[in-house]
Parts: C-alpha cells; sequence; structure tokens
C-alpha cells in the first residue's frame, strides 16, 4: 500500500499498462517532458521513452482520430485530452468515428482506445474547461464512460479500462485529482468497469452519485445520520453502462431515492437512472426519485460557480422532500 | 541498357516554396533601420502613441501577474514579449476592423476600446467583462484554440458583402495552426476572397510543447500558401515590421484582394497562463535571454531616442500613467456588483424557456442564503 492522491493513482495505472503491454501508448497536448498541465503523465515519457509516451501536435479532433489509426494498427492508445470541454473538437472523432468502429466492421475489428480527460467545477478554470458533457459520453453507444470519485477506484479502473477491447472515455474529476490521500495498492488490480460501489449502507434513502458528488453525497449522509436517517451512499462509477441491479437493490430495501449530477438537469445521466429505477422498482417507491443537478444553464462564469455548482445542502433539502413525501 | 526514367520531384517544389519565406524586419534588435524602403508612414506622433501603448501594457502585464498572485485576478495569459505582435498589428487597423482574439489578446481588445475594468472583469469570470460597448468591434477572447478562425471567414465575408471599408483579423499562436479549424478558416476567407488577416503569434512554444513539434513545415506562413492565400513570416518583436505588413495587409483586404496569413516571430517571456504552468520545465533561462535581447520595447526605445522622441521622463510618466489606470480599473471591477446565477439563467436565451423559468425560483432563494 502506498498513500497516493487520485492523479498519482492515474499515472500508476498508465506506468503499470506501459510496462505490461507494449502496445499501449500515451499521448496527448504536452504530456511528454511537461508531464501534462496537471502531472497525470509526470515521468512517464523519461521511464519509457517518446516513442511510447508522447506530445501531439495541438488538435483534438487529430488525437482521437490518430488514436483510432493507431489501434488499427494494433496499438492500445491512452488519449489525453487536455480538458474536456475541448471534446467538442473530438466529436466526429469520437462519438462519430472510435465508438462505432466495431459495430460498423460488423463486429470483426476492436477499438481499444482510452480517453482520459479532467472536467468538472469548482476550481476556477476559464470557460469550456469545468464542463460535465458525460451525457453526451453516455448517449453515444459503443462507448464506455467511466467518472471515479476516489484513488483506489480510479487505478483500478483506469487498468480495466487500458485492458478494454471497447473504447472508454475515462472523466476524471479537477477537483478530485488531490483533494485526498488513501491507501492505494502498489500492485496491479483491476475495478469491474460498469459495476456500481455501495460506499456507506443506509435502510432509509438511497443516495445515487458519481465523480465529485460522492463527496457532497457522504458530507449530506453524514448530516443526515444526526437527525436518525441512514442513508445509503452508491457511487455509480460508470455511468455508461450502468449497474441497475445495484441500485435496484438498493432502493428495494430504502424506498427512496435520489440521483445527485454535477452536471446540468436536462437529458443527463441521473434523468436516465430516475427513469430506469421509475420502470424496475416502482413498487418498490414509496417517493418520487429526485434529482439533484446543476440548472440548465451554461456553465457557470466562475465567480457564480459557487452557488451554481450542485452541493451537500441541496442533498439534504431534496432528501428531507423524498423523506416527507 | 534502358534510358534511365525521369522521376518526379516533389521534394524540389516543397524546398523551393519554404525558401521563399525569408523574415521581414525593418528595425534590428539594437534599433537600426536594415530595410528603409519599408518604413511605414507614420508620424511621430504617432510612433510616440505606439511606443506609449507598448510600455502602458508592459506595465499591465506585471500588474495582472501580481494582481493575480494576490487573488484579485483570475485567469490571465502574460503578454510581456508579445507587444509588437499584439499592439503593433492593432495600430494598423481602424474602429470599425473586426477582432477575433485568442485569450492571450487582450490588450488589442482594450486598445480597440474595450474598458480595463472589463478586461478585469473577463479574467474574474464576471459575465459583465463580455457585454462590450457599442462600437468595440470585437468577440470575447475565445478559448477553443484555432475556433476564431473560422469565424473570421464568416465575419470577413459579411463585411464584404457589407460592402463595408473594413477587416476581419483573426489571432492564434503557432499551436494554434495545427487545429482543423485554422486550415478551413483560412480557406474558406480565400473561397471567397474575404478582407480577413490571419495572425500567428508564433512564441516558439504551445505551452510545453515546441513549435518543432507541431509540424514539419519550416515555417508556418506557408500554410497560407496551400490555400491560395498570400503569406509573409514578419519579426514579430519588430514593431515597424509587424505594423507595415499588417497595414499593406489590410490595404489589400480593403481593396478587395483577399486575406492574409502573417507569421510573426515572438516569444512570451512569462508563463503560459498564471495556472501552475512552471516555463523551466520545457525552456532554458539562455533562450529566454536570446529573445530578451530582440525585446520590442527595447529596440523602439533606441530608435526613438535616436530620433529625439522619446526619454526615460517620458517613460516613467507613462508608466505612472498605467499604474494609476490600473488601480481605478480594479477598484471599478471590485465595485462591480458580484454576479448571480439567476443573472445567468437570464442571459441564456432571448425568452426564458420554461425549464429555466421553473429554476429560477429555485436558484433565488439558492442565492439568498
Ligand atoms: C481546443 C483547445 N485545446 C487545448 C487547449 C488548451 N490550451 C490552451 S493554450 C494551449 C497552447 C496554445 O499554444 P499557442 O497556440 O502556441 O498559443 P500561445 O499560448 O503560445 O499564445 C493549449 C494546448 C485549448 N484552450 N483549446
Ligand atoms: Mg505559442
Amino acid at each position: 500500500m502506498a498513500q497516493m492522491t487520485m492523479i498519482q493513482a492515474i499515472t500508476d495505472a498508465m506506468a503499470t499498462e506501459l510496462r505490461n503491454d507494449e502496445n499501449v501508448l500515451v499521448f496527448g497536448e504536452d504530456v511528454g517532458v511537461n508531464g501534462g498541465v496537471f502531472r497525470a503523465t509526470e515521468g512517464l515519457q523519461k521511464e519509457f521513452g517518446d516513442e511510447r509516451v508522447f506530445d501531439t501536435p495541438l488538435a483534438e479532433s487529430g488525437l482521437a482520430s490518430m488514436g483510432l489509426g493507431l489501434a488499427v494498427e494494433g496499438f492500445r492508445p491512452v488519449v489525453e485530452i487536455q480538458f474536456f470541454g475541448f471534446v467538442f473538437e473530438a466529436m466526429d472523432g469520437i462519438a462519430g468515428q472510435i465508438a462505432r468502429h466495431r459495430y460498423r466492421s460488423g463486429g470483426s475489428k476492436e477499438m481499444p482506445v482510452v480517453i482520459r480527460a479532467p472536467f468538472g467545477g469548482g476550481v476556477h478554470t476559464p470557460e469550456l474547461h469545468a464542463d460535465s458533457l458525460e451525457g453526451l459520453m453516455a448517449q453515444s453507444p459503443g462507448l464506455k464512460v467511466v467518472i471515479p470519485s476516489n484513488p483506489v477506484d480510479a487505478k483500478g479502473l483506469l487498468i480495466e479500462a487500458i485492458r478494454s477491447n471497447d473504447p472508454v472515455v475515462f472523466l476524471e474529476h479537477m477537483k478530485l485529482y488531490r483533494s485526498f490521500r488513501e491507501d492505494v495498492p502498489e500492485e496491479e488490480y483491476t475495478v469491474e468497469i460498469g459495476k456500481a460501489n455501495v460506499k456507506r449502507e443506509g435502510d432509509d434513502i438511497t443516495l445515487i452519485a458519481y465523480g465529485a458528488m460522492v463527496q457532497e453525497a457522504i458530507k449530506a449522509a453524514d448530516a443526515l445520520a444526526e437527525e436518525d436517517v441512514s442513508a445509503e451512499v452508491i457511487d455509480l462509477r460508470t455511468v455508461s453502462p450502468i449497474d441497475y441491479d445495484t441500485l435496484i437493490k438498493s432502493v428495494e430495501k430504502t424506498n427512496r431515492a435520489v440521483v445527485i449530477q454535477e452536471a446540468q438537469r436536462q437529458a443527463g445521466v441521473a434523468s436516465n437512472v430516475a427513469a430506469e429505477l421509475s420502470e424496475r422498482a416502482i413498487l418498490s417507491l414509496e417517493a418520487p426519485i429526485m434529482r439533484v443537478t446543476a440548472p440548465d444553464t451554461v456553465y457557470s462564469f466562475t465567480q457564480a460557480e459557487g452557488v451554481w455548482l450542485p452541493n451537500k445542502d441541496d442533498i439534504i433539502e431534496r432528501a428531507k422532500q423524498v423523506l416527507d413525501f | 541498357m534502358a534510358p534511365k526514367k525521369k522521376s518526379f520531384d516533389p521534394v524540389k517544389t516543397l524546398e523551393e516554396i519554404e525558401s521563399k519565406f525569408e523574415m521581414f524586419q525593418i528595425l534590428d534588435q539594437d534599433g537600426k533601420v536594415v530595410n528603409e524602403d519599408y518604413l511605414p508612414e507614420l508620424s511621430d506622433d504617432e510612433l510616440v502613441e505606439l511606443m506609449r501603448r507598448m510600455v502602458w501594457t508592459r506595465v499591465l502585464d506585471q500588474r495582472s501577474i501580481s494582481l493575480n498572485r494576490q487573488g484579485r485576478l483570475g485567469f490571465y495569459a502574460p503578454t510581456a514579449g508579445q507587444e509588437a505582435s499584439q499592439l503593433a498589428s492593432q495600430y494598423a487597423l481602424e474602429g470599425e476592423d473586426y477582432i477575433l482574439p485568442g485569450y492571450r489578446d487582450v490588450p488589442q481588445l482594450i486598445w480597440h476600446g474595450l474598458p480595463l475594468t472589463q478586461a478585469f472583469l473577463f479574467s474574474r469570470g464576471h459575465f459583465k467583462g463580455n457585454q462590450f460597448p457599442e462600437g468595440v468591434n470585437a468577440l470575447s477572447p475565445q478559448i477553443i484554440i484555432g475556433a476564431q478562425y473560422v469565424q473570421t471567414a464568416g465575419v470577413a465575408l459579411g463585411i464584404k458583402k457589407r460592402g463595408k471599408d473594413a477587416v476581419a483579423i483573426t489571432y492564434t499562436g503557432d499551436g494554434g495552426t495545427s487545429q482543423g479549424d485554422f486550415y478551413e478558416g483560412i480557406n474558406f476567407a480565400s473561397a471567397y476572397k474575404a478582407p480577413a488577416i490571419f495572425v500567428i503569434q508564433n512564441n516558439n512554444y504551445a505551452i510545453s510543447t515546441p513549435r518543432e513539434l507541431q509540424t514539419a513545415a519550416k515555417t508556418l506562413a506557408q500554410k497560407g500558401i496551400a490555400s491560395g492565400v498570400p503569406s509573409v513570416l514578419v519579426d514579430g518583436m519588430d514593431p515597424l515590421a509587424v505594423y507595415k505588413v499588417t497595414k499593406d495587409a489590410r490595404d489589400r483586404a480593403v481593396a478587395g484582394e483577399g486575406p492574409t496569413v502573417i507569421e510573426m516571430m515572438c516569444y512570451r517571456y512569462g508563463p503560459h497562463t498564471m495556472a501552475g504552468d512552471d516555463p523551466t520545465r520545457y525552456r532554458t533561462s539562455d533562450e529566454d535571454s536570446d529573445w530578451e535581447k530582440k525585446d520590442p520595447l527595447v529596440r523602439f526605445r533606441l530608435y526613438l531616442e535616436e530620433k529625439n522622441l522619446w526619454s526615460e521622463d517620458k517613460e516613467n510618466e507613462v508608466m505612472e500613467q498605467a499604474k494609476e489606470d490600473v488601480k481605478k480599473a480594479i477598484k471599478e471591477a471590485d465595485n462591480t456588483e458580484k454576479q448571480s446565477v439567476t443573472q445567468l439563467m437570464e442571459i441564456m436565451y432571448d425568452e426564458m424557456p420554461s425549464n429555466l423559468k421553473e429554476q429560477y425560483e429555485v436558484y433565488k432563494e439558492k442565492e439568498s442564503k
């Protein structure tokens, strides 16, 4: 075990797979000498050389589609998009090409590309750096979309993503990069993609979250516990596909749920979760499933992001509405 | 033996084109005129005004960096080293010309009429920073690298359709020339002979990535040639050369002769932005000091002093003025009402749609807490 931040765990996962498989390549803008603008690839070029870890020209569409091309040649590219807000530049490469490659080839070809990118609010970035765009990705069949909430999961999920023969979009919340450390196994291990994690057991209500909102949900559960409400907290970890079995099992026990996302309210992951639970667990529910989300504006100009972002208090308020229904 | 067949020599074509691009200069780094024939027609007062703007903007940069460190400014991309490429190009424009800047190009906006207070509000992430006053013909600094290039083709085409005597000018960096949008913008403007000026401020790095990694092309200017756009490589630390090529490009554009690509060789002395970039990870101090010798202020000062147009007193006066202006603008920014999420809802659409109307009340309450 070693104490690691989430970003260190991510670096460690890439180093592990670069060591394990000579077909793994890591590339993107400033990932080489500079080690990435957040230092996620710190030391990797030094250890594995610039044939395997390299800087690219500045073009996200180029990054994505060069990833596809290298995968055609049998490589396993791990592509860094410097901030996920820039994914719009690469939408065709990712959603129009990478996601469909296996399908288009009649199931005969693999597309083992990982697209990694930081995202998420609360760190005062300029426009198009903080946006939660996982909904766009989750709506693209062919992709898996993973969002870790802690160092241990991040390492295991990223190793699993690099080993996946299908493309994975791996989104790293900037606020979690260095916000806390925990013991992370030094040896290699994987965490299954598509499996949620019950972070805390409870009986009265299920709080379903992912990414940085898991921390807020846990804080909310702590506060609710003081009022004798026992909240179960589930970390989705993967937003495509979603582990409904775990969610339904929880809701069958608690009969109530709040779904929390940092993204805007309309057409997102939380809506999907709420809809599926309504369809599949209606007889277990004693109240409507409610959501905690950001409002339907473009990501906040940074000076207002404190109010714009969902937080613990919003979750508590919603949870009480559900409990008192 | 069969006669030897000739093979095609595409390498020769490339080498011929590349060899045509020599860096155009008027003032060398010692402030000496090396290209008399091209000296722009600027009066003494106009020369002094250009120097004044460069000195003022250098102070603004220094103040912005320290205000950022004190937490009084937000996003900031340092500009020192790029005064000539930024300000001498803007100096060649007219008020009706339209600027589509990148995130580092705030100085051009200021000299095009954007109040400094608003530049500070932009930095702080306040939407009022982006509400440009009537008559400031410019868009907000673009964050998505390259996006402004294609938009410029559109603005320029619009200007042409309206029959205005104006141009659209845009700026990107060496890194920006790798984006698909870069090529599309130039090509669209070329296809429509639109009055556009495409500036590449080649400061040799895209964050940490050196210019050589962007492309095998020997110059970035030559990228215009492929789209049939006249293109020029200029010393971007030389204010007179920058002014001259931009002015000529503008004249051509207004005369209906279409777009120009201008590569300006320059350097940013500071970090990429103030958000944790450490240039010592990817640049050497030797490189820094080589470029500092080419400084645009130094050479222009020497040139003007030789003509008895500039003095230390004059320079100090401008610096004091700049500090005063910054102080005043920061105070105004401080006094600007904080923005709210409900205001952000109000600026989303012409008419607020039902979903936002519902959410409006919720956030009114949240922000009152
Ligand atoms: C589409 C897009 N990709 C990546 C970035 C992140 N980024 C910001 S500045 C920069 C480097 C730009 O270099 P260059 O074009 O040379 O301009 P300079 O900053 O040197 O002025 C990068 C990669 C971005 N803002 N937009
Ligand atoms: Mg650059």
